[in-house]
């Protein structure tokens, strides 16, 4: 509020609860002592001595009504040196700020009129302490006039188009009225924006006319000397005579151009009066030296009382005029400091250490300023924030709480008759055994501790309508989240489980919405602390609600890493006693194993088939291209793999299932595949090991061979250039021609290396099963590591950087060959050469430098899609509508489909024929 | 239309109803209709979600996966484009000049097929003199110049020196300085105007300029590569301008498109402009093997276009038209908001979110739209 001298903000509340209850006869000052919430407990207890009153229940329901004011309109206007003078509490005269005691100066900008930064003093205007009083504002009579530094262009704009002697617009008395119905028209057809325009349009011609149509009195140019010093023609204005020609502009004129009189009129651009902000927006420190420090406003408040003071004595003294000139532009660099410190033209107030002040519009401005850190970006009280661990056990829609972090979070529960006796066991306990309860709140507000000492004061007093807030227990909803939360996805409700250990722990299979890995992640945990809030985080924000991602209507989370890998290996080969099956599907957590069958050996298939819900048919193929059959619940053919199981758009299965089975039970079919897989694992062992990329002898030759001849082919392309019987190709010079063929020539040597890979792998071993199933890497990754990593490209084509007309220096100059233009010919496995390395190492850092350079540019681009964006809404008659209400779709994406409630963004009417 | 699903018109979007039309065997499709009917209710959008904000999260959120790459070339005979989060950037903010501006000429039939798509294609290429004069010879005597054109050029072009000299005498930068005519060997001859003595220097100054004069083709077009599409030939360009390759004759204007969106507004109005950005920031997505629905985009492309004409998502577009103070102030530039906010005396009716969070208030999207009906009368409630 205290933002801005001239801005006013005229706040229209309305209450939207039908009643106020009247507080029962309580002092004002009881009232007053609500939500002091860091004081001392010594204070507390005489706070208790003095309200002995019984809490009745009519007392308890009228304290605790809870008042709530709805804003519904705010309105933006320039304050008048009348209405500064009224919404005043002091006129500040001194540049003094404290006594010899160290008490405020009245009359002094720390007058404690103003509010208090002190506490124990009370203030004197609303009587209220430290954080009570919100602070009152106070004024400055100046001596002279001074311009509003961010009016400037609109004194200017003002001044050239009105009269210099009646100040009415320069438009015919004729033209007048048509020129209003043009602008109301306009704004009628194409709204407010459009009429400002229009004006600014129309305004730029009048700074033409040499001669009032009213008065018809000589008009002369009027310049300004930038910052703030106006001429007409070589004569200096004086703001005073600015200001006197402003009143001069009717109220009618005043609106043509623009202005709402009845929130600005011209004059008060410029400010007779200057309003002082409360001192508790600009709080003093206390060093511990136990100096006292100033605000930056403070400072720059005192040097404009200050130099008014000394303009007052001179005018009086009737000092000559170029003193009182001097001290005017004074008076003025200071006022136009203390509103902006960033003008272009003024060198800007330092502290006595150098550093520019931070004046009023610094504190407005920017990311680190007030609008957008402090108003729409909040902080909350009931988080937490640690490392995150994985814990395949947990549930998915499970967070594991650290027990230390669960004695500190704590939930509010409102006492009444039922739940009083199993409430007060929560206080018994106190703080420091869980599950116990940190603090109760009496109805009228006022929390107290519990510790050893008021533990049984707390028993005595709970009854119904005071609030205990508990620690965090197993089962209480909680919002986890991992920043960047760059969609709703990044923060999910979770349910609270409290674990050893101290770190957080989720499902590993909800790292994809979140983009979480356990490198040393942390995550925030919020608890939501009223019935409301938890009521729409458990059904609009859980984990299951949120399985299909809204930007492409498929499953963001499945199975990952191991289990994939657990299942691929099931499913595919594996076989085992009965028993073994048993204990394997135990440590998941089946219990009934009917669905088993009754034989001495089971396979894995059998295994995998008692996860699923006994119903369930499907059709669908595994990654090697193989069909995957499902009936009556049972896998018949086929190999899970990631297209079955994998999350992020794969995970065909789960898609089914999701469709057939809803959301809750597809989450629990997945944790316990996810599980299976790894219990698979666990059991069996499961290691990647460096013979994996071993590859025999023959295959090794065929490499080299495919190799040799691409290399081959390449010189052969180089010497066909430099003979000049290269083709080029249409609309493209020799010289890329030949760089684009020996670059597709090149990467498909690799590929073919690829394919040789693949084809003599030995399928048995762990790493060739991660990237059949998809559970982690390639056989690209796979080939790179045993054969050749392949060409680097950077920037789309072969390496050019370096030397002039080489890249290093150990090759002949315009040397085109493969080796010398960043192929690298070994594997990973096999080591680099140097040269190789360097080039690889190149592409590498590019690559760094690309996300680097990149995450900046695509957070504004989001940034500014967000606020562009965020209000539109579906309306009930299903148009999407802006703020205003303006359509901006007569149905949201032409069809009213919801992305996240459907497969793909689709309706499959195919798939529906198919089953009717 | 089927006699079983006109029942469902209204109910239906018009795209299922199609699709179950063209799929359907006849016996079943009131079945079909009555199922399809019972998802596609399932599926609907709920009132008050903030369909807004879901569409630039699920713009904003790949594009942090997306490269800088600003080129690609997409197969061995094609253009460089922009590409990746530039293009995007470039598509969202409604910038006037792209970086690579191109156009994909369609032509009609006989053209298409083959015929004649070099003169085509040179046709709309900008010819400048410098291209077609072989050779420039300074006279020094005379002080003129003889440029020396090649025919063969010429002819492919349609020109005769006689047509030349007329075109090249009207350029603007060079009608004040010289004079053109044509010799006998069906050359062109420059020589210096004015009356006032010029020496040497003035003579290389008119080469220069000479060379860079438009002689004909299209403007802005810098290059031409004809390519075979599928089974017809298409002229792609490098820098576009549509207005003049539409009268062309050889030209289909039905299919020949632009990717400036702005040259698209001009001359096919907004309706096109739209469905150009989706298509043009669909295609990056798409490049860049990202999965993002086309109803996301499509909202994105409404919000530009509402208006009438194309707003960047900047403050100096979308966000300005807001009506609400404080949400443009939380934008960018907030004091200047601010300041010209009190000048006016607006008021913000808090109508959208940032307000409200600003507030602590409820915000009017999801859980916050809804309001009590019913007027609950004072002093009854206890």
């Amino acid at each position: 509020m205290a933002k801005k001298k001239k801005e006013e903000e005229k706040v229209e509340e309305a209450e939207k609860t039908p009643e106020e209850f009247p507080v029962e006869t309580e002092p004002a000052e009881d009232i007053a002592e609500e939500s002091a919430d860091t004081e001392a407990p010594g204070e507390d207890a005489v706070a208790e001595e003095k309200e002995r009153k019984p809490m009745t229940r009519e007392r308890i329901e009228a304290i605790q009504h809870p008042v709530f004011k709805q804003v519904e309109s705010i309105v933006f206007g320039i304050l008048s040196p009348k209405m500064i003078k009224k919404m005043a509490s002091a006129k500040i005269v001194t540049p003094e700020l404290y006594d010899k005691e160290g008490y405020p100066v009245d009359g002094g900008l720390m007058d404690v009129r103003l509010g208090v930064i002190d506490p124990g003093l009370r203030c004197k205007t609303c009587g209220c302490k430290l954080k009570e009083c919100i602070g009152h504002f106070g004024y400055i009579e100046l001596a002279r006039p001074v311009f509003h530094i961010k009016f400037i262009p609109i004194i200017h704009n003002l001044l050239r188009c009105t009269c210099r002697d009646c100040g009415r617009l320069l438009i015919p008395k004729n033209k007048m009225s048509s020129f209003k119905k043009h602008l109301d028209e306009v704004e009628a057809t194409e709204g407010y924006e459009a009429r400002q325009e229009e004006i600014k349009k129309s305004i730029a011609k009048l700074k033409t006319v040499k001669k009032c149509p009213h008065c018809r009195a000589n008009q002369q140019k009027i310049a300004i000397d930038k910052p703030s010093t106006f001429f007409e023609g070589d004569k200096k204005l004086s703001p005073i005579e600015i200001r006197s020609r402003l009143e001069k502009v009717p109220d009618d004129d005043a609106v043509l151009y623009g202005l709402n009189p009845a929130f600005a009129r011209p004059e008060w651009m410029v400010v007779t009066v200057l309003a002082i902000p409360p001192v508790t927006i600009r709080p003093s420190i206390t060093l511990e030296s136990g100096e006292r420090s100033e605000d930056d406003l403070t400072h720059k408040l005192g040097d404009i009382v200050r130099i008014n003071q000394r303009l007052f004595e001179n005018i009086n003294a009737g000092a000559p005029e170029i003193i009182i000139e001097d001290l005017w532009d004074l008076l003025q660099y200071h006022v136009t400091t203390f509103l902006d410190n960033t003008v272009a033209q003024l060198p800007p107030a330092r502290h006595r250490s150098g550093q520019p002040l931070k004046t009023i519009t610094q504190r407005i401005k920017s990311k680190e300023g007030r609008i957008r850190h402090n108003l729409a970006g909040k902080r909350t009280n009931f988080c937490s924030r640690t490392v995150i661990s994985p814990d395949p056990m947990l549930g998915l829609n499970e967070v594991g709480v650290p027990a230390v972090v669960a004695r500190k979070l704590t939930v509010p529960e409102t006492v009444n008759e039922w739940n009083m006796a199993y409430l007060k066991k929560f206080v018994e306990r106190g703080p420091g055994v869980y599950p116990g309860a940190n603090y109760i709140i009496r109805p009228d507000g006022k929390r107290k501790k519990i510790t050893e000492e008021t533990k049984e004061a707390a028993l005595e007093e709970l009854q119904p309508g005071y609030v205990v807030e508990r620690h965090l227990m197993d089962g209480d909803i909680s919002i986890f989240n991992r920043q960047p939360s760059l969609h709703r996805m990044s923060m999910m409700c979770h349910k609270v489980k409290v674990l050893p250990y101290k770190t957080l722990r989720i499902n590993p299979a909800v790292c994809a919405p979140y983009n979480a890995d356990f490198d040393g992640d942390e995550m925030n945990l919020h608890i939501p602390q009223t019935e409301e809030s938890r009521a729409e985080a458990e059904i609009l924000m859980q984990v299951q609600t949120q399985l299909i991602s809204p930007r492409y209507g498929l499953s963001v989370m499945g199975c990952l890493h191991d289990g994939i890998s657990g299942n691929f290996l099931l499913t595919r080969d594996v076989e085992m006693p009965r028993e073994n099956a048993v204990a394997l599907l135990c440590h998941v957590g089946i219990e009934d194993f009917s669905r088993l069958p009754n034989k001495k050996v089971v396979t894995g298939r059998e295994i995998f088939s008692v996860l699923l819900p006994s119903d369930f048919n499907f059709r669908g193929k595994s990654r090697n291209g193989k069909d995957v059959i499902i009936e009556n619940g049972k896998l018949i053919e086929g190999v899970m793999d990631k297209t079955s199981l994998g999350g992020e758009g794969a995970g065909f299965l789960l898609r089914s299932l999701h469709k057939k089975y809803g959301p809750a039970r597809t989450v629990d079919i997945l944790h316990n595949i996810l599980k299976l897989g790894i219990e698979t694992l666990l059991i069996t062992g499961f290691t990647a090991k460096l013979s994996d990329l071993d590859i025999p002898k023959e295959a090794d030759d065929l490499i080299n061979d495919t190799l040799n001849k691409a290399e081959e082919e390449a010189h052969q392309m180089i010497k066909a250039y430099e003979e000049g019987t290269l083709e080029a190709f249409p609309g493209r010079s020799v010289e890329e021609t030949l760089e684009l063929r020996i670059l597709e020539l090149l990467n498909k040597a690799r590929t073919k290396c690829m394919n040789i890979v693949k084809e003599y792998a030995d399928k048995t071993t762990n790493t060739i099963a991660m990237a059949e199933s998809g559970a982690r890497g390639s056989y690209l990754n796979i080939s790179q590591m045993s054969a050749c990593a392949g060409q680097q490209a950077l920037h789309g084509s072969r390496i050019r950087k370096g030397y002039s007309g080489r890249t290093l220096s150990c090759f002949k100059k315009g040397d085109l060959s493969p080796e010398a233009r960043g192929f690298v010919r070994h594997g990973f496995k096999h080591g680099l050469n140097p040269k190789e390395f360097f080039f690889h190492a190149i592409v590498g850092r590019d690559s760094l430098m690309d996300t680097a350079l990149r995450t900046p540019k695509s957070g504004y681009l989001y940034r500014r899609l967000a606020n562009a964006m965020q209000d539109l809404r579906v309306e009930y008659d299903r148009s999407v509508r802006d703020a205003n209400y303006r359509i901006i779709q007569f149905e949201y994406g032409e069809d009213g489909i919801d992305v996240s409630r459907s497969e793909n963004g689709k309706i499959d009417v195919q798939k529906i024929i198919d089953s009717v | 239309m089927h006699e079983a699903l006109k029942p469902y018109v209204g109910k239906l979007p018009r795209s299922i109803l199609e699709e179950i039309e063209e799929k359907c065997p006849a016996s079943k499709i009131k079945k079909v209709a009555e199922k399809a009917l019972e998802e596609y209710n399932t599926a609907m959008i709920a009132p008050g979600e903030a369909v807004g904000l879901i569409s630039a999260e699920s713009i904003g959120e790949p594009g942090t996966q997306m490269t800088l790459d600003t080129f690609h070339f997409a197969g061995v005979a094609e253009m460089n484009v922009t590409m990746g989060l530039p293009r995007i950037i470039e598509i969202l903010d409604g910038r006037k000049t792209l970086a690579t501006p191109m156009m994909e000429i369609f032509l009609k039939s006989p053209y298409n097929k083959g015929k004649d798509i070099r003169k085509c294609a040179l046709l709309v290429k900008e010819t400048t003199l410098g291209e077609i004069v072989t050779e420039f010879v300074i006279d020094i005597v005379d002080l003129k110049i003889e440029a020396k054109l090649d025919a063969e050029k010429m002819a492919l072009l349609g020109l005769t020196p006689a047509r030349l000299a007329k075109a090249v005498s009207k350029a603007k930068t060079l009608s004040k300085e010289a004079s053109v005519k044509e010799n006998k060997e069906g050359n062109l001859v420059l020589k210096l105007k004015g009356k006032e003595e010029k020496g040497l220097n003035d003579l290389y100054k008119l080469k220069e300029t000479a060379r860079d004069v438009y002689v004909c083709g299209i403007k802005g077009v810098t290059q031409v590569l004809p390519v075979k599409r599928k089974d017809e030939f298409i002229i792609i360009t490098a820098g576009s301008n549509l207005k003049k390759v539409l009268d062309l004759d050889f030209v289909d204007p039905n299919r020949t498109m632009s990717n400036d969106i702005y040259e698209i507004t001009e001359n096919f109005g907004i309706e096109a402009a739209r469905q150009a950005i989706i298509e043009e920031v669909f295609k990056v997505i798409e490049a860049q093997g990202l999965n993002v629905d086309i109803r996301h985009i499509m909202l994105v492309a409404d919000t530009m276009c509402v208006s009438g004409a194309i707003k960047g998502i900047t403050r100096y577009g979308v966000v300005s038209e807001k009506a609400s103070v404080l949400a443009r102030a939380s934008f960018e530039t907030p004091i200047k908001h601010v300041i010209n906010a009190a000048l006016a005396g607006e008021v913000d009716k808090l109508n959208s979110v940032v307000e409200n969070v600003m507030l602590n208030q409820a915000v009017p999207v999801g859980t916050g739209l809804p309001g009590l009906v019913t007027k609950v009368k004072k002093g009854k409630l206890k």
